[in-house]
C-alpha cells in the first residue's frame, strides 16, 4: 500500500494552502487528492473580483487567487492526484479513492487534512412547494454554466436568497443579457456584503425584498412563474401579500452546507450548528491525526480566511507527524454567550500553544457597539470593541499565547458579548 | 411511423405497460409500446412509495387483492431474473389506540383470507424491538414479514429493457388522440401518425378512462389522486427498519414511513383528488400535513434531513378497483385501468395475466428465443479492485466520478444512455443510475451529465433537456441571449 | 441643489448616507456616515463612480476542454461604461493558449483601460 505522511482531501483553496503549509513546516511527504480534473476548486468559477485583499493586499478574481496558490503548490513539487474521488477514510487513516487510471486505490497516511468544501442547499431541502420543471438551479450551478460553459440557463430570473453567491449571480446574469426581476430574502437582513448589495443589485436597479420568500413554482416543462410573499416574524407567509412573477428561472442562494459525509463515516464528531467537525485549537478533529479546514469545517465569507485557517491545519498536521505518539492533549472548552452561535475551535489544546489563538465565530443577529470579552476564571485574556456584528460576517478574536500559557490550570475559556461603554 | 400492423400496441410505458410488454415478449408477435412522454417511467410509476405490499389490505375477493398477492409472490424471482433492486423488509401497521384493535384484527383476517403468509399481530414489547423509534402511543401492530420495497424506476426500466431485448418496440413523445375500429383492426391516431393493430393494452394511468371511453359504452371515470412525499437523506437511514403504516383511525389515515432500497427514507403520501391529471405540484399544506402526521407514528423522524419533496398521481377509479381485461363491447381492447395502490405490487401479475389473455385471443405461440433475464448494469465500486482496474483499460470512464453524492461514474451514465430504451434527458439518467438523485440534487453533477448526454446523442448542449422537449436547460449563449 | 441617497459599502454598518450637491455638481455636504471612510466613499460615488468589470470570453482550440476564459478590466472604469465593455466583447473568440494577464482588448470602450485574462486556457 502506498504511504504518505499527510494526505490532503480536496484541492480547493483550503486544500492547497494546507498542503503548502504542511510542506513548509517540514513535512515533505504530502499527497493532495482532488476530485475535479484541475486544482483550484470552486474559485475557478468565481470570476468576480474581491479575493485576496488580506492575503495579497490586492483585489484578485477567483481564478487569479487560485492560480497564485497553485503555482506555490507546484513550486514545491507536492504530489497530487486530480480526477480522483475519495470514497472512504478509515479511522486508521487509510484513504480509499477511485480514478480512471488506477481504479480503486488505498493509501495510508499518518495524518489526514479534510478540505472537501461545501455544497449548496437545494430546492428539495428548502421544501419550496410547486412543480418541478427545468429552470430551478442553485446559484453555484448557474455560475458554473455561465462562467465556465458560457451558457445562459435563464432569461427572466428570480433569485431566492441574498447570500453573496446570489447577489454576484444577479449581476452576472444581468451583464450576460438576462433580466433579473428580483432578489428575495427570507430573513429581515441580507447575508451578503453591503458592497455586493450596492454593486450587484443597486447598480442594475434589481430590487431586494427582505422578509419575503418564494411560496410557489409554476410550469410543467420549464418554470413559467414563481409566487413571492412576505413572511411574518416566524418566517410564515402572510396571506394577501403574494406577488406573481412570470419568469423562466429561479436561482437559489440559500446557504451552504459543509460536505462531511466522509467525515461522519470516519466517525469524527460533527457540530450541529456548523455541520462541520468539532475541532480543537490545532484544528484537529475528534479523531487523532485528522484535521479540518476551510468550508468543510465551517462556511467562510472570505477565501483569505480559508487560506489562513488551512495553513494552520497544515502546520499542525506536520507537527502531529513529527511528534507522532509523543503528544499529550489537554482540552478545555470554549464557552460563549447567547449572541454567539458557535466558535471554531470548540476547544483549546493547552498542550499545544504554538502561537496566539484565533477563535472565529458568528453571531445570530445584528449587534451594534459591543465589546467582546475573552475571560478565564474571571481573568480577562483579551477584548475587542465591535461597532457592528452581523450574522453574515464571520468574526474573530485573538487570544494571546502568553496569556494562555500563564493562565495556569483553567477549566474553560469564555467569550462574552457585552455592551460597550 | 411505419405501415406495419402490430399484434399489440400498449399505450403507456409505466410499470404496468412495461410489464405487459415484457410478458408479451415471451410470445412471437409484433408489439409496440407508445408513451406521450420522452421516456419510460415518467408519470405514476416514477412518483410513489416504492412498496410491494404483502396483500392484507385489499378487500378479499377484489382484483386488487388477487393481483396484489400474486404480484408480491412474483417479485423476488423477477427481481433476480431482471436484476433490479428489491428487498423484503416486512411491513407494520400500527394501532395507536386500544379501541382500534378490532379493526386491526379485521385487517389480519382479511390478509389471512387473501392468503398472505406469516401475518401476525405483535404486542407493544415486540413492536418496540422491531421498530425502536415507534411512537409511545402504539399499542400493537399487524406485522407482515413478506412486505417488501422495490426501486420503481429500476423495476420499470428492467421490464422495458428486457421487453426491448426480446423485440418489443418503443415509441416515445407519442400521444394517442383517437382509437377506433377499422376493418376488423384497431386504428390509433397518434401525434406521430396512424397505427394499426389487432389488440390494444390501455395502461395509460390517469388517462386510462379517456381511452376506455373511446371504445366502450360502459363508461369509467378516473380521478387523479395526488400524493406528496418527502425523501430523506441516507444519513437518516436506520431510523425505521420496516415499512410503517398506521391503521386509519380518529387521526385520519396517516402517512407511511419506509426505508427505500437505496437507503433513503420516504415519508408520505397525502391523498388529494385533483382535477388536473398532470398536476404534480407539491403544496405547503400537503407538506405540512406529512410533517405533522409522520410524528404520530415514529418519534424524532429527522424531517430536516429532507433532500427533496415530490408528488405523484394515483389513478383512482370511482369503484376503487382495478379494471383489467376486455370491456364486453370492445374485444381486443385490454384495460389495465384504475391502477392505484397496490398497483406497483400488482404490476407483474397484471402483466402476466393480460399478456396471456392476448396470447390466447391472438393464438400467439411461445418464442423459443425469449431471453428472460437482464444483465446487471455495471457498478464499478461493487467490482473487486483488480477487476475494475482491468475494466478501466477499455472503459476508463468507469473510474471518473461524476455524481459525488451517489458515487456514479461517467461510464454508468454513458451506459444509461446506451441502453434500449436509453436515457435521453437529465431525468432519464437520474432515474436509471441515480446521478443527481442524492443530497445535492444534481447541483454539482448536472452540467457534466449534460455534456455526456450531448456527446452520446450527438446534440448541442443547448438541446439537452431535463425531461424532454420544452425542458431545455440552456436558453442561449452569454451576451447573445 | 441635488440630494443623493447612498448605502455605504465600506463596512457591514451600511450607513445610509445623504450627499448634497449644488447646481454645478460640487458636493456641499455629506451626512449619515459614521466614519471618515464613508465621507470619502460618498464623494467619489456621486462624482465619478467606477467599477471593475469581470466577464467571460469564448475560446477555441482548448485541448483541456476549456470553453471560456474569464477576464477583467485591468483597473476600475467609469460605471456608465459597463455595458459598452460587455458589448465590445460580445463577438470576440480567442484562440488557445490564453494566460492570466494576457491583454485581450487594448482599450475597453474608449476608457483607455485594457481588458485582461484572469484564467488560463490551454
Amino acid at each position: 500500500m502506498k504511504q504518505y505522511d499527510v494526505i490532503v482531501i480536496g484541492g480547493g483553496p483550503a486544500g492547497l494552502a494546507a498542503a503548502i503549509s504542511a510542506y513548509d513546516n517540514g513535512c515533505k511527504d504530502v499527497l493532495l487528492i482532488e476530485r475535479d480534473n484541475r486544482l483550484g476548486g470552486i474559485l475557478n468559477q468565481c470570476i468576480h473580483n474581491g479575493f485576496g485583499l488580506h492575503t495579497f493586499k490586492e483585489e484578485l478574481t477567483g481564478p487569479e487567487y487560485a492560480d497564485r496558490f497553485i503555482r506555490e503548490f507546484h513550486n514545491r513539487n507536492i504530489d497530487h492526484m486530480t480526477g480522483t474521488m475519495v470514497i472512504e477514510i478509515t479511522p486508521d487513516k487509510t484513504v480509499r479513492a477511485v480514478n480512471s487510471t488506477d481504479g480503486l486505490i488505498d493509501i495510508k497516511a499518518k495524518a489526514v487534512i479534510l478540505a472537501m468544501g461545501c455544497r449548496e442547499r437545494s430546492r428539495g431541502q428548502l421544501s419550496i412547494p410547486g412543480s418541478r420543471p427545468a429552470g430551478i438551479f442553485s446559484a453555484g450551478t448557474a455560475q458554473r454554466l455561465v462562467n465556465l460553459e458560457g451558457q445562459m440557463p435563464g432569461r427572466r430570473v428570480v433569485i431566492l436568497g441574498s447570500g453573496d453567491i446570489g447577489l454576484i449571480m444577479a449581476r452576472r446574469m444581468t451583464l450576460e443579457g438576462a433580466n433579473v426581476l428580483a432578489v428575495v430574502e427570507l430573513m429581515p437582513y441580507s447575508g451578503g456584503l453591503k458592497r455586493n448589495i450596492v454593486q450587484c443589485l443597486n447598480d442594475y436597479g434589481i430590487p431586494l425584498y427582505l422578509s419575503h420568500t418564494v411560496i410557489n413554482i409554476e410550469g410543467n416543462k420549464r418554470v413559467t412563474a414563481v409566487t413571492v410573499a412576505e413572511v411574518d416574524e416566524n418566517r410564515k407567509p402572510v396571506a394577501g401579500t403574494e406577488v406573481r412573477y412570470e419568469c423562466d428561472t429561479l436561482l437559489l442562494s440559500c446557504g451552504l452546507i459543509p460536505e462531511n459525509e466522509l467525515s461522519s463515516q470516519l466517525g469524527t464528531k460533527l457540530s450541529r450548528v456548523t455541520n462541520g467537525p468539532v475541532v480543537d485549537s490545532s484544528l484537529e478533529t475528534t479523531i487523532p491525526g485528522v484535521f479540518a479546514c476551510g468550508n468543510v469545517l465551517h462556511v467562510h465569507d472570505l477565501v483569505d480566511f480559508v487560506s489562513e485557517e488551512a495553513a494552520l491545519a497544515g502546520k499542525n498536521a506536520a507537527l502531529y507527524v513529527q511528534h507522532l505518539g509523543t503528544t499529550n492533549k489537554e482540552l478545555i472548552p470554549v464557552t460563549f454567550s447567547p449572541e454567539i452561535r458557535y466558535t471554531v475551535p470548540a476547544f483549546i489544546n493547552m498542550d499545544s500553544i504554538t502561537g496566539d489563538i484565533k477563535v472565529r465565530y458568528r453571531v445570530g443577529n445584528n449587534y451594534q457597539n459591543k465589546k467582546v470579552l475573552v475571560t478565564s476564571g474571571g481573568k480577562v485574556l483579551s477584548q475587542k470593541v465591535r461597532r457592528i456584528m452581523a450574522p453574515g460576517e464571520m468574526e474573530d478574536v485573538l487570544i494571546p499565547a502568553d496569556k494562555l500559557r500563564s493562565a495556569g490550570r483553567i477549566a474553560e475559556i469564555n467569550i462574552k458579548v457585552t455592551d460597550n461603554g | 411511423m411505419s405501415d406495419k400492423v402490430y399484434n399489440t400496441v400498449i399505450i403507456g410505458a409505466g410499470i404496468v405497460g412495461c410489464s405487459v410488454a415484457r410478458f408479451l415478449s415471451r410470445y412471437k408477435g409484433s408489439f409496440l409500446v407508445i408513451d406521450r412522454d420522452e421516456d419510460v417511467c415518467c408519470a405514476t410509476s416514477k412518483a410513489n412509495s416504492g412498496i410491494v405490499h404483502a396483500g392484507y389490505d385489499a378487500r378479499n375477493g377484489t382484483l386488487m387483492a388477487k393481483y396484489n398477492v400474486m404480484g408480491s409472490l412474483m417479485y423476488p424471482g423477477l427481481a433476480s431474473e431482471l436484476n433490479f433492486k428489491f428487498r423484503t423488509i416486512g411491513s407494520i401497521v400500527l394501532c395507536l389506540d386500544e379501541s382500534d384493535r378490532p379493526r386491526l384484527e379485521d385487517l389480519y383476517n382479511n390478509g389471512i383470507k387473501n392468503g398472505v403468509a406469516g401475518l401476525r399481530i405483535v404486542e407493544r414489547d415486540e413492536l418496540k424491538e422491531l421498530e425502536p423509534n415507534v411512537a409511545d402511543e402504539a399499542v400493537c401492530a399487524l406485522y407482515a414479514p413478506t412486505g417488501a420495497i422495490v426501486c420503481p424506476f429500476d423495476a420499470t426500466f428492467a421490464l422495458a429493457e428486457n421487453a426491448a431485448r426480446n423485440g418489443v418496440e418503443f415509441s416515445f413523445d407519442t400521444s394517442a388522440t383517437n382509437i377506433e375500429r377499422d376493418n376488423g383492426r384497431w386504428k390509433i391516431t397518434t401525434t406521430k401518425g396512424i397505427l394499426f393493430c389487432d389488440t390494444i393494452v390501455n395502461a395509460a394511468g390517469c388517462y386510462s378512462d379517456v381511452f376506455h371511453n373511446m371504445v366502450s359504452k360502459d363508461k369509467i371515470n378516473i380521478t387523479a389522486r395526488r400524493g406528496e412525499y418527502f425523501l430523506l437523506d441516507k444519513t437518516a437511514s436506520g431510523h425505521v427498519n420496516h415499512t410503517v403504516f398506521r391503521l386509519p383511525g380518529k387521526m385520519g389515515k396517516g402517512v407511511l414511513i419506509t426505508p427505500t432500497v437505496h437507503g433513503n427514507t420516504i415519508v408520505g403520501p397525502t391523498a388529494e383528488d385533483i382535477d388536473d391529471k398532470d398536476d404534480v405540484s407539491t403544496t405547503s399544506a400537503g407538506l405540512d400535513k406529512i410533517r405533522s402526521q409522520s410524528s404520530l407514528s415514529i418519534r424524532d423522524l429527522p424531517m430536516n434531513m429532507s433532500i427533496t419533496t415530490f408528488s405523484g398521481l394515483r389513478s383512482h377509479e370511482d369503484g376503487h378497483e382495478f379494471i383489467i381485461g376486455e370491456p364486453q363491447d370492445a374485444p381486443g381492447f385490454y384495460d389495465c385501468a384504475g391502477i392505484e395502490s397496490p398497483g406497483l405490487s400488482a404490476a407483474p401479475a397484471i402483466g402476466k395475466d393480460v399478456s396471456d389473455m392476448i396470447a390466447s385471443h391472438l393464438s400467439l405461440t411461445e418464442d423459443p428465443a425469449f431471453v428472460p433475464g437482464r444483465e446487471k448494469p455495471v457498478d464499478p465500486l461493487q467490482l473487486p479492485a483488480d477487476e475494475l482496474k482491468e475494466l478501466l483499460n477499455t472503459r476508463p470512464d468507469y473510474g471518473r466520478m461524476v455524481c459525488r453524492c451517489e458515487y456514479i461514474t461517467e461510464g454508468q451514465i454513458r451506459d444509461a444512455i446506451r441502453r434500449t430504451p436509453g436515457a435521453r434527458s437529465i431525468d432519464g439518467v437520474k432515474r436509471r443510475v441515480r446521478a443527481g438523485m442524492g443530497r445535492c440534487q444534481g447541483g454539482f453533477c448536472s452540467p457534466t451529465v449534460m455534456e455526456i448526454i450531448a456527446d452520446e446523442l450527438g446534440i448541442g448542449i443547448s438541446e439537452v433537456t431535463k425531461m424532454g422537449s420544452g425542458s431545455e436547460i440552456i436558453l442561449g449563449e452569454n451576451k447573445r441571449l | 441643489m441635488d440630494n443623493r441617497e447612498l448605502t455605504c459599502i465600506c463596512c457591514p454598518m451600511g450607513c445610509q448616507i445623504t450627499v448634497t450637491m449644488d447646481d454645478s455638481g460640487t458636493v456641499t455636504s455629506v451626512t449619515g456616515n459614521t466614519c471618515p471612510r464613508g465621507d470619502v466613499y460618498a464623494r467619489k460615488e456621486v462624482t465619478s463612480p467606477t467599477r471593475v468589470v469581470t466577464t467571460t470570453v469564448r475560446v477555441t482550440g482548448s485541448i483541456s476542454g476549456v470553453r471560456t476564459v474569464s477576464c477583467k478590466t485591468a483597473s476600475d472604469i467609469p460605471k456608465d461604461k459597463i455595458f459598452d465593455i460587455i458589448s465590445s466583447l460580445k463577438d470576440m473568440t480567442l484562440s488557445c493558449p490564453v494566460c492570466i494577464g494576457d491583454v485581450i482588448l487594448e482599450d475597453a470602450a474608449g476608457t483607455g483601460v485594457p481588458v485582461i485574462a484572469t484564467s488560463n486556457a490551454v
